[in-house]
Formats: C-alpha cells, sequence, structure tokens
C-alpha cells in the first residue's frame, strides 16, 4: 500500500473514531453549560448503552429494537441519574458536583461489571458484505455506519438547535446561564433534558462502535476522557468547538497511531489537552461563543 | 405593590443588604442611587430571585415570594433587566425577544407575536434588524434589546440595572425618554442608576443606598434640591476628597 492511500485510509479512521469523540464531546458540552456539571460519567452511558444492546440482541430482539430499546433505556438512565444525583446537589460548588460524576462513574462501572462481567461483547456490523475499496484505502462498511450515525445525529441535533424554540432556550442556557434564568427558563427541566439527552446520543455511540471494537464495561473511561480533551480543544462554551475538537482529536490519533508507533494514541489525547490547557485555555472557537 | 422588609443578602462573608426595608406602589418609578458595593444591583438580583435571602421578606401584591427561584419570580411578573445587558450574543434579535416570553411562549404564541410587535414599535432602531446575531449589535441597541427582552415578559414590576452605562449621552437620552415612555403605560420601575441626573428626571422617588442600607429617600425633585446627593452625585459643588485636603 503506497503512502497516499495509507494515509486516506487513516483518514477514515480518524473520522470515524473523531465523530464518536464529537459525540461525546458535544454531549458533555452540552450539558455543562445547562448545569455547571462537568458529567464525568459521560462516558458510562456509552458503555452501558453498547452492553445493553449488545444483551438485548442476544436475548433475540432484532437488532435496531435492541438500539431503540437500549437508547431509550439509556436515556431514562441519563434522567434518573439527573434526579438522585445531581438535581438535590445542585446548590453545592462546581467542584462537588464534578466529584459526585466520578463517583456516579465508578458505580456505573461496578455494575456493569456485577452485571456483564469482564469479557467483552459485540453485535453483528449492521450490514453484511466485504470492505468498499475507495482511492486505494478499504472501508469497512460499519465505518460508513458510524460515520452516517454521527451526521444523522449532528443534523437532527443542529436542527433542534437552530429552528425549535426548545432547542433555542438550550442555546441560551448554553450561551448565558445567568440571563437564561432572568428570562424564566427553569434551568432544573433543561438540566433534566441534558442528562437525558446525554444518556441517549453516548449510548447510540456506544452501540454503533460495538461491531468494530467490541464493548466491555470498562470502555466508557478512556472515552469519556477522550470526549473531554475534544471538548477542551474546541472550548467548553462552544457547540460546534467540540465537535470540532473531536474530528480534531480523531484524526490526530490516528495518524500518530498508524504513522508513528501505535503505542501513541491514547498520549496524544492528554498531550494535546495539556498543550490546549496551557496554550488557549479557551478553547479554540472561544471568539464566537465566549460569554463576554 | 411591592414591599420589601428587613432584608438581609450575603455575598459569602459579606452581607450586601443589611435589613433594608422599601415600599413601592403601583405605577411608581423609583431611582436607587448609591456608589459601587453599595448593594444596588445585589437589591435588584435578590427581586429576581438571583440570590438566597437570609433574613427579611419580599411581598408583591401582599404574597410573599423569598426564596422563589428566578423563573418563578418571572412567571409572577418580576423581570430583571441585569447590568451589563447580558444578552444571547449568537442567537437573533428576534430570538432573543421571543425567549423573553419564555413562560407564555407555548400557550400564548398569537399574544407574543404581537408582543413583538409593540417591542419593535418602542425601540424602532431594533427594525430591519431582527435576523442580526444580537452579539453584533452596538452596544446602545443591545441594551434596547436588553429592556425589550425584559418587556416581553409582560412584568409588573421592571428592574433596570444601570441601563446607561457605557453609553453614548445621546443614546442614554434616547433609553431615557423611552422608559419615560414606558411609565406612561403603568409599569412599575425599579431604575439603579450611575447617571444620576438621568434618573432623577425619569424617576417620581429615588432613595440613596451606602454599605447595604437606605440612607436617604424622597421624591426626585427634593433629592435633585438635597446638597448631599448634589455633592456626591450630582457634582454641582467640588467634592472635597481627604486626599486634595492634605
Amino acid at each position: 500500500m503506497d503512502l497516499s492511500s495509507q494515509l486516506l485510509q487513516l483518514l477514515f479512521s480518524g473520522l470515524t473514531l473523531g465523530s464518536i469523540y464529537s459525540l461525546i464531546a458535544l454531549a458533555l458540552v452540552t450539558t455543562f453549560n445547562i448545569t455547571g456539571v462537568l458529567n464525568l460519567a459521560q462516558g458510562e452511558f456509552v458503555a452501558l448503552g453498547a452492553l445493553l444492546a449488545a444483551s438485548l440482541y442476544t436475548a433475540g430482539l432484532p437488532l435496531a429494537a435492541a438500539f431503540l430499546v437500549s437508547v431509550a433505556l439509556i436515556a431514562a438512565l441519563g434522567a434518573l441519574v439527573e434526579r438522585a444525583a445531581i438535581y438535590p446537589a445542585r446548590e453545592s460548588s462546581a467542584l462537588t458536583l464534578i466529584i459526585i460524576t466520578v463517583g456516579l462513574s465508578i458505580s456505573l462501572r461496578g455494575l456493569a461489571l456485577l452485571l456483564w462481567g469482564t469479557d467483552p461483547v459485540s453485535l453483528p456490523a449492521f450490514s453484511s458484505g466485504g470492505p468498499l475499496l475507495v482511492g486505494g484505502a478499504s472501508v469497512n462498511l460499519q465505518t460508513l455506519w458510524i460515520l452516517g450515525m454521527a451526521a444523522v445525529t449532528m443534523a437532527v441535533l443542529n436542527i433542534f438547535f437552530e429552528l425549535t424554540y426548545t432547542g433555542k432556550a438550550v442555546r441560551a442556557c448554553v450561551i448565558n446561564r445567568t440571563a437564561a434564568l432572568l428570562v424564566g427558563i427553569n434551568p432544573g427541566a433543561m438540566s433534566l433534558m441534558a442528562f437525558a439527552g446525554s444518556g441517549a446520543i453516548g449510548a447510540a455511540a456506544g452501540i454503533f462502535i460495538t461491531p468494530v471494537t467490541l464493548a466491555t464495561y470498562d470502555m466508557g473511561f478512556m472515552l469519556g476522557v477522550k470526549g473531554f480533551v475534544a471538548a477542551a480543544i474546541g472550548g467548553m462554551h462552544n457547540i460546534r468547538g467540540a465537535v470540532l475538537g473531536g474530528f480534531i482529536l480523531g484524526i490526530l490519533e490516528v495518524y500518530s497511531a498508524g504513522l508513528v508507533s501505535s503505542g501513541l494514541k491514547d498520549a496524544v489525547a492528554l498531550v494535546v489537552l495539556l498543550a490546549m490547557l496551557m496554550l488557549r485555555p479557551e478553547g479554540l472557537l472561544a471568539a464566537s461563543g465566549r460569554k463576554v | 405593590m411591592l414591599e420589601i422588609k428587613g432584608l438581609e443578602v450575603c455575598h459569602g462573608w459579606v452581607q450586601a443588604l443589611r435589613g433594608l426595608s422599601l415600599q413601592v406602589s403601583e405605577g411608581e418609578t423609583l431611582a436607587v442611587l448609591g456608589s459601587n458595593g453599595a448593594g444596588k444591583s445585589t437589591l435588584l438580583g435578590a427581586l429576581a430571585g438571583l440570590y438566597k435571602i437570609k433574613k427579611g421578606d419580599i411581598l408583591l401584591d401582599g404574597r410573599s415570594l423569598s426564596g422563589k427561584s428566578p423563573h418563578y419570580m418571572v412567571k409572577e411578573g418580576i423581570s430583571l433587566v441585569p447590568e451589563r445587558r447580558e444578552i444571547f450574543n449568537s442567537l437573533t434579535v428576534m430570538d432573543n425577544l421571543l425567549l423573553g416570553a419564555y413562560h407564555r411562549y407555548r400557550s400564548k404564541k398569537n399574544e407574543v407575536i404581537i408582543d413583538v410587535e409593540n417591542i419593535l414599535n418602542l425601540f424602532p432602531a431594533l427594525r430591519g434588524r431582527e435576523n442580526h446575531p444580537a452579539g453584533t449589535l452596538s452596544g446602545g441597541l443591545q441594551q434596547m434589546l436588553a429592556i425589550g427582552r425584559g418587556l416581553m415578559a409582560r412584568p409588573k414590576l421592571l428592574l433596570l440595572d444601570e441601563p446607561s452605562v457605557g453609553l453614548a449621552p445621546l443614546v442614554v437620552r434616547e433609553i431615557m425618554s423611552t422608559l419615560a415612555e414606558l411609565k406612561k403605560t403603568g409599569v412599575t420601575i425599579i431604575l439603579v442608576e450611575q447617571n444620576t441626573a438621568a434618573a432623577l428626571k425619569v424617576a417620581d422617588r429615588a432613595l440613596v443606598m451606602e454599605r447595604g442600607s437606605i440612607v436617604l429617600s424622597g421624591c426626585s425633585r427634593e433629592m435633585m434640591g438635597d446638597t448631599r446627593v448634589q455633592q456626591a452625585y450630582l457634582g454641582r459643588t467640588r467634592v472635597v476628597r481627604p486626599a486634595a485636603a492634605l
């Protein structure tokens, strides 16, 4: 395989990985700005969604039904977690809330370990057939599913945020929380919606990557960290920045793993995080979304 | 219509309001004057439900609103136009206005559309810019938008925190004349201002706050004639500062 087709091959992998990071970052940023909570349990929604869908599928549900049921249940779990753990502590400091989400993350991971054990579970690819050849690179069909799912999710969210009144109210919370309070937006209702939405998006992302990466009880932690790095790249106050950050991180990871050493994959994310925090802590797209 | 009884609010260890009591009657415009840190913004914030009340009570038309959250206050008819405007920068002017009517948008959409039209009549400078991102407007227009957004809640009590700050004198005059216009609609207004002269011109009554309490109050004409107000806030006589006296 020559270099250009290898680069193209890696680009596809990077975009795929990046789209997953983008979705996680998007959920993180939206929740963070509405509630002031950096939800470090976001990755756990990804893992639980994937594990649950795999179990439902094994129990005999068709793949599509397993997907929908799992997404709905994890959305409900997100809402439950918000009411049980976040809402009662909403007056607490940001640090307290972050530590609560760390506790949630550990508990949910423990729950997953109890229910599913340590063995990875899998789902079949969403469509059969060999890889497609594009310009010398071979593209797995599941990759296309993932990219398509990410594109559809982002398009739907974009319509929600740009065209619906509720979506604009959510954006208003993201842009200026105080002002959102002052126009009478109920932060409790928004917070509930943010956590349920985060659960649904996380679960969907987890289910789509499972045919490629398999699902394990502890897959969520690293994905949550990567989502946070992606959000930090784009700026914690900017939804578009989070999406961009996800793709940048995914492509960087795949290129450094593919061209230099595969051991670098996770290190890259953390180096990028450090560099961003030192050089441009407000994020790449800060200027447009920054609170003045 | 509004009665505040012995209100105490703390920001951490600092007591910002020290047992403040106050009555405002229907349709009145009250100016709140005072230097930085006197507790003026805290008073408005407490009325809007932003701060926890340590002691005392807020009664609107006889009903206690102490300890209620901001969205409840908006529903009850108290609307705060905050300091530094706090508009939604990347949303359009129209969206800012529509969000101002958040608590009734879904139930009374037609009414809201009519109200937007009324706001645009009140601030004609905003007309034609409905689809511009609010952050691209000039400071004066942003202030008009912030007031317009506050009015979209159809408040009984409108709280304005330093609407003239950072604006050109001509724009200040325009905004103040709009406030005079608003007064005619019967809305009760509490106006916090550094621009004392402009505030006294619009207000029926004024009070001066210092370190969390009211130290002086009276009708606007009295206040304009009061030597203490003139010295401290209107700059009519040279204020002798300790440093200058040495």
